[in-house]
């Protein structure tokens, strides 16, 4: 592989859970990021930033720059780091929590202004680290402990809130599809402008739809995708609610455009 | 004897422009030599309402306006109705209608009687007409022919009642708090400023903003205070000089962020800038009720330090010096001033900025593996950025070892703690050092008023005429007690003025084992008067 000259471990010892879905998002981040480093990009120009949650640790795994922030904040974050120094990648981990619950705010304004930098969602549709509660993207129904008698509010569908935002790169990714998320990964960080990837996870510990997942992710044909229209009705194919449809994976948009930061520091 | 202290107040409804008015008034003092204060009192509201400027112009230095009005200026009749028991009993009343009739006789707009008050004002004071015409040239850049003409009429109406002499000193530019305090950070090296709008502290923003590519900063707004904290940690990371700013409000939002400052060792340096609280409070008006808030802001085991100074010329020095100390100890800070000292208007001594300079903070000498946290003796470890060679920065909000990453074994929490409380101890040490206290008056008194922020103004004209002793602590964090307890030796009578109802001061003299006797608290979200606390002293 191409990645054998990157020693990209630390000694932390890694403690998810065994079979986690973060593993694999782990795996698919190291081959891309050696895979960028291999074509060219210094080692000490990338730095990982995360927030708090079982895959925020993933930056204690990966023998890079990184900025731990707190619950919610790594977009906005990264933004800073960038906004510094706009030479640096800056990617950023956030949970579903993080990101759609306590920091919603900084996903939109991120991806309003087109802040160059790559989001990557580890949506395990609960809270995990707190031992298991609801959260924007759990479905109706979904039992945590604080609604033991099942989450009353309908889960939303983040692609379609980042498309209406006309985000500059908004891709969906599957924890086992190792190979498939890095390809996405490693677009999303070459891609200039902000970079939204959702990255469907399962929870074993709390929340196992492994098999519901396998049954129904494929990694759709990006090129039919040319208008408007076309690209809304792949988004809502699946709409985060348990019901039979497929849930496609893949590039669902992707412009140009300046960025915030080559406006700010013009 | 010849006067040489005036107090004009000029007020309208918002948008009839009252304060522009009083800062050309102010700035034609100025040209006569004049040191000038100016206190703006205005409401939360865009048009409407009442808004006045109270201008105080003086042959030596002054920073609090007072009671009794010379001159007093009405955009209309309310005005004069408002302010006219203020007015001193040789006092004179200047109302709109002589205005109003110079503009209609031009043809001007309704929106330049303010620039026909200034010219019956001039007039009135003995002023020549080239230096009005000056003034107003550099003021009125838009419709200027109109202004002129209207001034003109105005001018050539009114009669020379009193003639205030010219001096022979140096005016000074005129400065807001607010404008002052960028300065010194830009001489200190600012490289990124990033607010959210919020009065008083938005005028460093607008500053900034306007005058970013002049000082080279890069100026940002972003959604909200928590985006603008948790952004800002991210700049320093990378490397930039970065300061945040807004009020007590905004403030309360930021706190997580400041901790998580604290915790992960940035630099980072927030402006609190205090209005009336509690909750939306009285947002355009004064008070002093942040100070515990800010002393103890931040979960977690922190020192910081806090440095409240009291007008333009040391919110320029310490808004720069705050930055220093900041990147040397690596650690986050607080500016704390408040209403009066931001958008008050100040004759502003340039030589300060000479005081100022961009100092280098301790960086890694690139030898070895780098480690953020490397446990030094003084618990300060040398800097690098994402993106040196060869050097891993792992910057973490969780607890951390030597390299960065999370851990929680009892040991090694407890070596990342006491690195730090050395670090505490060193910036303690720091603050002995600098001119953390400024003592006033008469040194020998046996009286002595403690006051912080804007406070010192009236103070201090008070004591300098009573002969009486003040002392004003400038850094709050760490607390200069001995400096303090140093000063107050002979003194048999402490007592505390504050604008605020709980008098917050005494509890941290307290906490340091200092007593007040009496407290003279104002809490009505308006600055005091040297007249207020002359009266409040005498009663003691």
């Amino acid at each position: 592989m191409s990645n054998k000259n990157i020693k990209l471990e630390t000694s932390a010892r890694n403690t998810w859970c065994p079979g986690c879905g973060n593993f694999g998002i782990l795996a698919s981040l190291k081959e891309a990021i050696s895979e960028i480093i291999n074509e060219g990009i210094s080692k000490e120009e990338i730095v990982l930033v995360s927030g708090i949650g079982c895959g925020s640790k993933i930056i204690d795994y990966i023998n890079l720059n990184s900025f731990s922030s707190l619950h919610g904040r790594s977009i906005i974050s990264a933004e800073g780091i960038k906004m510094a120094n706009p030479k640096l990648k800056v990617i950023a981990f956030t949970g579903d929590g993080g990101c759609y619950n306590e920091g919603i705010a900084h996903l939109i304004h991120a991806a309003k202004r087109n802040a160059d930098i790559t989001v990557l969602v580890h949506d395990n549709r609960n809270f995990a680290l707190t031992t298991s509660q609801f959260t924007a993207t759990s479905p109706k129904g979904f039992k945590g402990k604080s609604t033991p008698q099942g989450n009353i509010e309908e889960p939303f569908n983040p692609l379609e809130l980042m498309f209406s935002l006309k985000t500059s790169f908004i891709a969906r990714g599957y924890s086992m599809k190792i190979n498939h998320l890095k390809d996405l990964i490693k677009k999303g960080i070459k891609h200039k402008g902000f970079s939204f990837i959702e990255i469907l996870q399962p929870c074993i510990t709390f929340f196992d739809n492994t098999d519901f997942y396998n049954q129904r992710v494929y990694e759709m044909k990006e090129n039919d995708l040319k208008t408007d229209g076309e690209i809304i009705k792949k988004i809502k194919e699946w709409d985060y609610k348990n019901n039979n449809s497929k849930i496609p994976l893949g590039i669902f948009y992707q412009r140009e455009g300046p960025t915030y930061e080559e406006n700010l520091l013009k | 004897m010849i006067k040489k202290d005036f107090s004009i107040l000029i007020g309208g409804k918002a948008g009839e422009g009252s304060r522009k008015a009083g800062l050309v008034i102010a700035k034609l003092f100025t040209e006569l030599g004049y040191k000038i204060f100016i206190y703006d009192d205005y409401q939360s509201l865009i048009r409407g309402g009442h808004n006045f400027s109270h201008i105080r112009a003086a042959d030596k230095k002054i920073l609090s306006h007072r009671e009794k009005l010379d001159f007093l200026l009405g955009l209309n009749k309310d005005v004069i109705e408002k302010h006219k028991n203020k007015l001193d009993k040789n006092g004179i009343i200047i109302q709109n209608s002589e205005a109003k009739k110079a503009v209609e006789e031009v043809g001007g707009k309704s929106m330049m009687e303010n620039t026909a008050l200034i010219a019956i004002f001039a007039k009135n004071i003995g002023i020549e007409w080239k230096l009005l015409e000056k003034v107003l040239k550099e003021e009125f850049k838009k419709f200027q022919k109109l202004n002129l003409r209207v001034a003109q009429r105005a001018f050539d109406k009114a009669e020379i009642l009193i003639k205030v002499k010219k001096l022979n000193k140096k005016g000074f530019p005129l400065m807001t708090g607010n404008e002052a305090l960028a300065l010194g950070a830009v001489k200190a090296g600012l490289d990124l400023y990033l607010a959210y709008p919020m009065t008083p502290a938005t005028g460093i923003l607008h500053y900034l903003a306007e005058n970013k590519d002049r000082f080279k900063v890069v100026v940002s707004q972003l959604e909200n205070e928590v985006g603008i904290v948790n952004a800002a940690v991210g700049a320093v990371y990378a490397g930039k000089r970065t300061m945040i700013g807004t009020s007590g409000g905004g403030f309360a939002l930021m706190t997580e962020g400041f901790s998580l400052a604290a915790q992960n060792e940035s630099p980072l340096v927030i402006i609190e800038s205090q209005r009336m609280s509690p909750g939306s409070g009285v947002p355009t008006y004064q008070a002093q009720g942040d100070l515990l808030f800010v002393l103890g802001a931040g979960h977690g085991d922190i020192i910081k330090f806090v440095i409240a100074p009291g007008d333009a010329e040391e919110s320029c020095f310490w808004g720069g010096k705050i930055l220093n100390l900041s990147w040397k100890y690596q650690t986050p800070s607080i500016l704390l001033i408040d209403k009066e000292v931001s958008e008050s208007t100040f004759s502003f001594d340039e030589n300060i900025l000479k005081k100022i300079n961009r100092e280098q903070p301790f960086l890694w000498n690139k030898k070895g593996r780098y480690l953020r946290y490397k446990n030094t003796k003084n618990g300060i470890s040398p800097l690098a950025f994402p993106g040196d060679k060869n050097a891993i920065f792992k910057s973490n909000s969780y607890e951390h070892d030597e390299f960065g990453l999370t851990i929680e074994d009892k040991e090694g929490v407890k070596k990342m703690q006491d690195k730090r409380l050395r670090k505490f101890k060193e910036m303690e040490k720091e603050v002995d050092k600098l001119e953390s206290v400024k003592v006033y008056g008469n040194k020998k008194s046996k009286k002595a008023i403690i006051c912080w922020g804007s406070t010192k103004g009236p103070v201090k004209e008070v004591v300098e005429k009573l002969g009486l002793k003040m002392i004003q602590p400038i850094i709050l964090q760490p607390f200069p007690a001995k400096k303090i307890k140093q000063v107050l030796k002979g003194v048999k009578k402490i007592v505390l003025a504050e604008t605020s109802a709980l008098g917050q001061m005494e509890k941290l003299l307290n906490s340091h084992g200092i007593k007040v006797d009496k407290k003279i608290l104002k809490y009505d979200a308006r600055p005091f008067l040297p007249e207020e606390i002359e009266k409040k002293l005498s009663k003691f």
